[in-house]
This record gives C-alpha cells, sequence and structure tokens, in this order.
C-alpha cells in the first residue's frame, strides 16, 4: 500500500474569519493523518491564517450571521465592539468543546507535512509580505496550486 | 467475544474532538511495530465512524470497539 502514489487533497483558503479558518485546517490535518498528502492555497482574507500577526486572533462576525449560537439582530451586530464580543463567545463555546486552536492546528499541519502554500498576487494586493507569514510557507501564485491539484483525489474551496 | 486482546500500548483521547483523536492514534501508531496492538480511548461521538474510515484508508486492522459509559475503546492493530 505504501508502494501506491498517495492520495492527495488541495484545498483553497479564500476566508480569515474564524469559523472558515477550521474547515481547511482540520481536513488538512486529518488528511496527513490517512496516509494522504494535503496543500492548503490561501489566498485573499485566507492569508490572514497563515499571518504570524493575525492567526492567534481571527475573528467571527455577527453582522449578517444568523447562524451564530445566540443569532444577534443585525442592528445590533453593527454597533462597535460586537465583533468581539460574537467572536469572544465563540472562542468560549470553542475551549469549553475542546476544540483544538487554529495555532496548535497549524502547528499540526506543519508537523506533519502539510504544504501551505501564499497566494503571492493577493498577497501584493492586501500588502502582505512572506516575513508576515508563520514559518514554513511558501510563497507562489495560482499555476503552482494547480500543478499541485491536477494529481489531487479531492479538490476543496473554502 | 474473546477478551483476550493484548495490549501493546495506550492512547487517552479522552476529551478530544475532531480532528484530534485521528492525529494522535496515528502519531501513536507510529511508534509501535507492525503487529503490535493499541487501545484508544476516546469520548468523541465521530469517532466510532471516523476510526472506521481511518483504518480502511491506512490499512491498519481495527480489531475491536466497545463502549463504557460514554468512552469509546478502540483496539486497533498496526498492519504495516
Amino acid at each position: 500500500m505504501s508502494e501506491e502514489k498517495k492520495k492527495r487533497i488541495a484545498i483553497i483558503a479564500s476566508k480569515g474569519t474564524l469559523d472558515m479558518a477550521y474547515p481547511p485546517l482540520i481536513l488538512a490535518t486529518t488528511a496527513i493523518s490517512m496516509d494522504m498528502e494535503a496543500g492548503i492555497f490561501f489566498t485573499f482574507y485566507g492569508l490572514d491564517i497563515i499571518n504570524k500577526h493575525k492567526f492567534n486572533s481571527l475573528k467571527v462576525p455577527p453582522l449578517a450571521n444568523p447562524a451564530m449560537p445566540v443569532p444577534m439582530p443585525n442592528i445590533i451586530g453593527a454597533m462597535p465592539g460586537m465583533t468581539a464580543m460574537a467572536t469572544m463567545m465563540m472562542k468560549g463555546w470553542m475551549s469549553k468543546a475542546n476544540v483544538a486552536t487554529i495555532p496548535k492546528l497549524l502547528d499540526i499541519a506543519r508537523e506533519g507535512g502539510v504544504r501551505l502554500i501564499g497566494c503571492q498576487m493577493t498577497m501584493d494586493v492586501m500588502g502582505v509580505k512572506k516575513e508576515d507569514f508563520i514559518d514554513g510557507v511558501e510563497v507562489a501564485g495560482a499555476a503552482t496550486f494547480l500543478d499541485y491539484a491536477i494529481d489531487a483525489n479531492v479538490s476543496l474551496f473554502v | 467475544m474473546a477478551e483476550d486482546i493484548k495490549v501493546d500500548s495506550a492512547l487517552d483521547c479522552k476529551g478530544l474532538v475532531c480532528p484530534e483523536p485521528i492525529v494522535k492514534i496515528n502519531m501513536a501508531i507510529k511508534k509501535l511495530q507492525v503487529g503490535q496492538i493499541i487501545m484508544m480511548e476516546s469520548t468523541d461521538k465521530g469517532a466510532a465512524n471516523d476510526m472506521h474510515s481511518w483504518a480502511k484508508r491506512t490499512g491498519h486492522q481495527l480489531l475491536k470497539e466497545e463502549a463504557e459509559g460514554n468512552v469509546l475503546k478502540f483496539y486497533v492493530k498496526k498492519m504495516k
């Protein structure tokens, strides 16, 4: 079995909110635990997930988010401080459920060899430099992702 | 079912949720030798299905699973 070519998952992470940072990292860390290869291409707001100044403080907005466990009317969700409050509540629920944090999942991903790719073009657009990333991130463009994804068994856009 | 499974290693994943039980069992089984058996305990209700999928994909053998209260026990034999 180990002689066979490994199965592969290729994921695009395009969102930078706390809730949207989880699916790519959970799937990639699970994939490497199932003898698969995994790669994540971070683009646009998804760059925040691997930004060392931001990855520990990703937020979840209550505005236009009727799925919050405690739904908040938009007129209240739009008030200053509400995103911080919703984020605090969400982190509280996650911590109570003992869900791994984003930094912890990133550590597991890097230790397990998940390929982390920062999108060069959107880095330029958003003013993000390679030095802003956590260690272990490579920088490349769409052709690099496609070259990786064309041999993938699972491809996802998050 | 015969209660004669000889466990070489034990892994406590109680309290952990997806994806950590799968990440940890995979790390733990790498430290064993082929043929050895690891017993993993989990309180994650999703672990029952996930352990079957993990075993199927990695090729390790899920010998037995049992429940004690809300704790699920999985006995896995390292196959490669």
